[in-house]
């Protein structure tokens, strides 16, 4: 079972973020749970949402306390709220950013994680860019494709044509591509990692292995 | 059809190819998404044809319900805890003139203080009111229930109430299967009533019952669950031969062979349980589950029969009754009165805490040790209670008691925690 | 003033009569009362002499009979005369496809005391506070199946203008198919003549008792629920009382021809509560209308459409004495204060409807005539 913690804001989109990671999972065959943690919703107070996906019917029913992946919508949470705490050895880190881990204070992060494990994408930039609205969800998505090799992009991208009218859904598949293409470039780039293409099918990262070894 | 889909709205389409005729609802956490998306299924036709209504509060819901069920249509509503408890006199006014009213449950805890996540307590204070209550493990079966629902219902011509766990079920997107039209069909007929309101065979309904015939009535009622009792299994069984899966029926076992401790429990906690008696019995302990699929009528003999060779009973109950323990519990030790067994009542997921499987592992071992009270509060924080309990003493003002909690625990917790 | 010229009228037909040798003055008087009719126009009940289009359904052996007899009511109700009228009106309007929910009261009440039941149409009981949510769902349930019948939910004032008012608020607001029907007694009567809503301003009940400094119900307080109908703009209000049974079953066969939410008000004296005798149900009721305390008036989408003018004005006071409920303000001693309260409330009913008296009196002069 992989699971994913996605930590934001209200009215960012973080629980439609989760959903949509489940659907992906789901369009390739896997079973998914995704669920909000909840407080009375309000724009702009902190929220996360998890989801679980596994080759098997999910039984548990408690918060994700150990994740395998930990998604940050608003890096202005980041020294406000433990997002990190219970993230497994090897796990994900990505953070919507325009900086590096380390100007965004990670260093630490970065060193006690796998090389590679932490990773920053500009989704706000690339959604405003794209898309025309600053909702990083899709972008992350597409930049959590080629992290850890949970889904592939196209199923990404079906996600969120399911989910959302025609135009919005070209727009934000778009976001999703750019964000899925830098990161790609950055592991080749940077950690010397093959990642597979967008639609290439993705054996699900059993606990303790990296993407590298399913490349 | 295989879709991954939110719990609400995998219950609101099991619930429109159902056909019902009205459909009357008013918003309350967390069923509000199934009533959205039978406004949506009305609106664009696909439930057709359906008198949706809007109405001013959950009395009114019921109400509604009642009248159009009086009249011969179809009728559905949903609810949670405040809001049963407001149309509490429709619930047992609905039970007692016999309507087969299907209503959803999204359970939630009962104020005050307000809470808006998952416990039971809402299903528990209408326990006797005469409906049957069934409790969904996940939104597979949160959905098949429906269906179930309403044949049952309409055979017995008696009021049935689904149960589906507040946020975790009825807001977790997961893969659910939903039962075909055609299928639906050939498992429920077209409502037949027992009663109707017919201008061509005029009777009057809810008229007064003296001293002289309330008995017989009120026995009546307690018969139609005996009744239920035989109903259940057997319309399980034809959904499964229709739909090609398990769900409801009255109790499931879970690895109970050869387990000599046994944890019982309703709804969604069931997954949970059922990874940890995995793990334990991995590591070699004889453990196993009972999941209870129907509360109302509450299934003595099969439980009995489920627990006949355990040494010892766990009961995880998301319900309390302050003073006493909880109701899951009391009626399990009604279901052993021939063999008695030790039961723990374990209270657990109030207010929608989080039950962790570590914390079910270290009940369950408690027990196996015989280290476990009689009735155990679940991760509670003895701290927090011993200082609130010292400020009762320290004046007579001491302030609301949830106010001087919140506040103390706040002080005392970092914020990762207390979001989860 | 009615019994006055009841008086006159006897005079009039003693003086007409030819001289008759002594004795036959009795046979005379004999044969004069069985050939007198007390009331004309739109007060006959029996009303024989009306062309058959114009009489009441009650007059007719073709009547529904929707509340038959052998029911309990107490001698004088005016709850079941009223409801009598209302529902073979109804039933008479759609011809016989109707039908009825029942808030929790005294028409509930003694209509089925167990075993029997005395509704000759299709009734359901469901509880005190919902026959509005109720009603709604019985026709949303005949619309859906296609059933040409229509629905008439009935209640006290107690279930109408109080407990029950949140749901038919809700009635009203979705302008659902409903005919509500509500009996005012201004009481909660089956459980005793307890205080409602409804309740006029110093009224005696057994929760505002007529003691202490404020005997009887505040002034100040209640609620006008026609008024309250009308502010929800639904297609149709009226107000009647069971003094003019003529004009009841008209508002009645009225409502039932129109769709959507209507609401009709009918006064209903209560002997009991209100402690008059029982035969003086009718004349209550007329004395109510006739001095300006219960205006007559008719009223589509919140506005006033149709008002019924006061034929002859009579003080308020001519109401208040024969109604037990209202005895402790003529003694030990008149008060004076409260009396003209109550005077100004009917005088200002009379200048917001426009009820001005036809034969010119003013209030407080007696009538002469």
């Amino acid at each position: 079972m992989f699971s994913v913690r996605i930590h934001g804001r209200g009215g960012q989109g973080v629980v439609t973020a989760a959903e949509l990671l489940s659907v992906a999972a789901f369009r390739e065959g896997r079973h998914a749970q995704a669920f909000p943690s909840f407080g009375s919703e309000r724009m702009g107070a902190p929220v996360m949402a998890f989801c679980r996906i596994d080759g098997r019917a999910i039984r548990l029913r408690e918060p994700v306390v150990r994740p395998d992946a930990v998604l940050v919508q608003d890096a202005t949470l980041l020294h406000s709220v433990d997002l990190f705490q219970g993230l497994a050895d090897d796990g994900w880190v990505l953070v919507d950013s325009a900086r590096d881990p380390a100007a965004l204070g990670l260093a630490d992060l970065v060193a006690r994680l796998p090389t590679g494990h932490v990773r920053t994408v500009p989704a706000r930039e690339l959604a405003l860019e794209h898309v025309g609205r600053p909702k990083p969800n899709a972008p992350l998505l597409g930049a959590f494709a080629a992290l850890a090799g949970v889904v592939t992009l196209d199923a990404v991208i079906a996600a969120i044509a399911e989910r959302f009218p025609a135009a919005v859904a070209e727009r934000n598949a778009r976001a999703a591509r750019a964000a899925f293409d830098r990161v790609r470039a950055e592991r080749v780039a940077d950690d010397r990692v093959v990642v597979p293409e967008a639609g290439a099918p993705t054996a699900l990262a059993a606990p303790g292995a990296s993407a590298a070894s399913t490349a | 059809m295989l879709r991954q889909i939110e719990g609400s709205r995998a219950v609101a389409e099991a619930v429109a190819r159902c056909r019902p005729g009205v459909v009357c609802a008013y918003p309350i956490t967390p069923q509000t998404h199934i009533v959205e998306a039978l406004a949506e299924l009305v609106r664009t036709g696909a439930l057709a044809p359906c008198e949706y209504v809007n109405v001013e509060s959950e009395f009114a819901a019921l109400s509604v319900a009642i009248g159009a069920s009086a009249a011969g249509a179809r009728a559905y509503t949903a609810t949670a805890s405040q809001g049963l408890l407001f149309m509490a006199e429709a619930v047992y006014n609905a039970a007692g003139l016999g309507l087969p009213i299907v209503m959803t449950i999204g359970n939630r805890a009962v104020g005050a203080p307000i809470n808006i996540w998952n416990d039971h307590s809402d299903a528990m204070a209408m326990k006797d009111a005469g409906w049957i209550q069934l409790f969904a493990d996940d939104n597979q079966e949160a959905a098949d229930l429906h269906v179930q629902a309403f044949r049952i219902a309409e055979e017995l011509s008696c009021p049935v109430m689904v149960n589906v766990d507040g946020f975790i079920l009825t807001h977790a997107v997961e893969r659910v299967d939903l039962p075909e039209q055609g299928d639906v069909d050939a498992f429920l007929p077209p409502f037949d009533p027992q009663q109707l309101l017919d201008v061509n065979e005029p009777v009057s309904m809810g008229a007064m019952v003296g001293p002289d015939a309330f008995m017989e009535v009120r026995y009546l009622a307690h018969l139609k669950q005996l009744r239920a009792l035989e109903l259940i299994p057997r319309i399980a069984g034809e959904f499964r031969e229709r739909f090609g899966r398990a769900a409801g029926g009255l109790v499931r076992p879970y690895r109970t062979g050869g387990a000599a401790t046994l944890v019982v429990a309703l709804g969604s906690v069931n997954g949970t349980i059922a990874e940890v008696v995995d793990e334990l019995r991995d590591e070699g302990v004889p453990v196993g589950s009972v999941s209870i699929g129907a509360f109302r009528p509450f299934p003595l003999d099969a439980l009995a029969a489920a627990l006949a060779d355990a040494r010892r009973v766990v009961v995880i109950e998301k319900n309390l009754a302050p003073g006493l323990g909880g109701a899951l519990a009391s009626n399990v030790r009604m279901a052993l009165r021939a063999h008695p067994l030790p039961v723990h009542t374990v209270i657990a997921g109030l207010g929608g805490r989080s039950i962790t499987r570590g914390s079910l592992r270290r009940v369950v071992l408690a027990a196996e040790r015989g280290d476990l009270e009689d009735v155990h509060f679940l991760d509670l924080d003895w701290s927090a209670v011993h200082r609130e309990v010292a400020r009762w003493t320290e004046r007579r003002r001491s302030g609301p008691v949830a106010e001087n909690v919140l506040r103390d625990l706040s002080a005392a917790r970092p914020p990762m925690s207390r979001v989860v | 003033m009615f019994i006055d010229e009841i008086a006159h009228r006897d005079d009039d037909a003693r003086r007409a009569l030819p001289l008759a040798p002594p004795g036959a003055a009795e046979e005379a008087l004999a044969e004069a009362q069985r050939l007198r009719f007390y009331q004309t126009g739109t007060l006959t009940a029996g009303n024989r002499l009306l062309d058959p289009a114009e009489r009441t359904v009650q007059a007719s052996a073709e009547r529904a009979n929707a509340i038959t007899c052998g029911h309990r009511a107490c001698q004088g109700c005016g709850e079941a005369l009223g409801a009598r009228y209302v529902l073979d009106a109804a039933m008479r309007a759609t011809g016989g496809k109707l039908v009825a929910v029942n808030a929790t009261g005294c028409l509930e009440v003694f209509t089925t005391p167990y075993p029997e039941t005395a509704w000759r149409l299709p009734w359901l009981h469901s509880l005190f506070g919902n026959a509005p949510a109720v009603a709604t769902g019985v026709a949303a349930a005949l619309r859906v199946r296609g059933v040409d019948a229509r629905v008439v939910a009935q209640g006290g004032d107690g279930g109408t203008v109080d407990i029950g008012f949140g749901c038919l608020s809700g009635m009203f607001e979705r302008n659902d198919d409903v005919l509500y029907v509500c009996y005012d007694n201004e009481a909660y009567m089956n459980t005793g003549v307890q205080r409602s809503s409804a309740t006029p301003p110093a009224a005696r009940t057994a929760t505002t008792p007529a003691v202490g400094d404020a005997p009887g119900n505040p002034f100040g307080t209640g609620k006008d629920l026609p008024r309250l109908a009308m502010a929800h703009r639904i297609p149709y209000v009226a107000t009647a009382t069971v003094a003019d049974l003529h004009d009841l079953e008209r508002k009645t066969a009225r409502a039932m021809g129109i769709r959507g939410a209507r609401y009709l008000h009918v006064l209903v004296p209560c002997p009991l509560g209100w402690a008059h005798a029982s035969h003086e149900t009718i004349r209550v009721a007329r004395l109510a209308v006739e001095s300006g305390l219960f205006p007559l008036f008719e009223a589509e989408h919140g506005e006033v459409t149709r008002v019924t003018p006061i034929r002859r004005r009579v003080p308020t006071e001519a109401y208040l004495r024969p109604q037990g409920r209202f005895a402790h303000l003529f003694r030990p001693a008149r008060d004076e204060a409260r009396l003209a309260r109550i005077q100004a409330i009917a005088d200002a009913n009379v200048r917001i409807y426009r009820l001005a008296p036809l034969d010119g009196l003013v209030p407080g002069e007696a009538a002469h005539a």
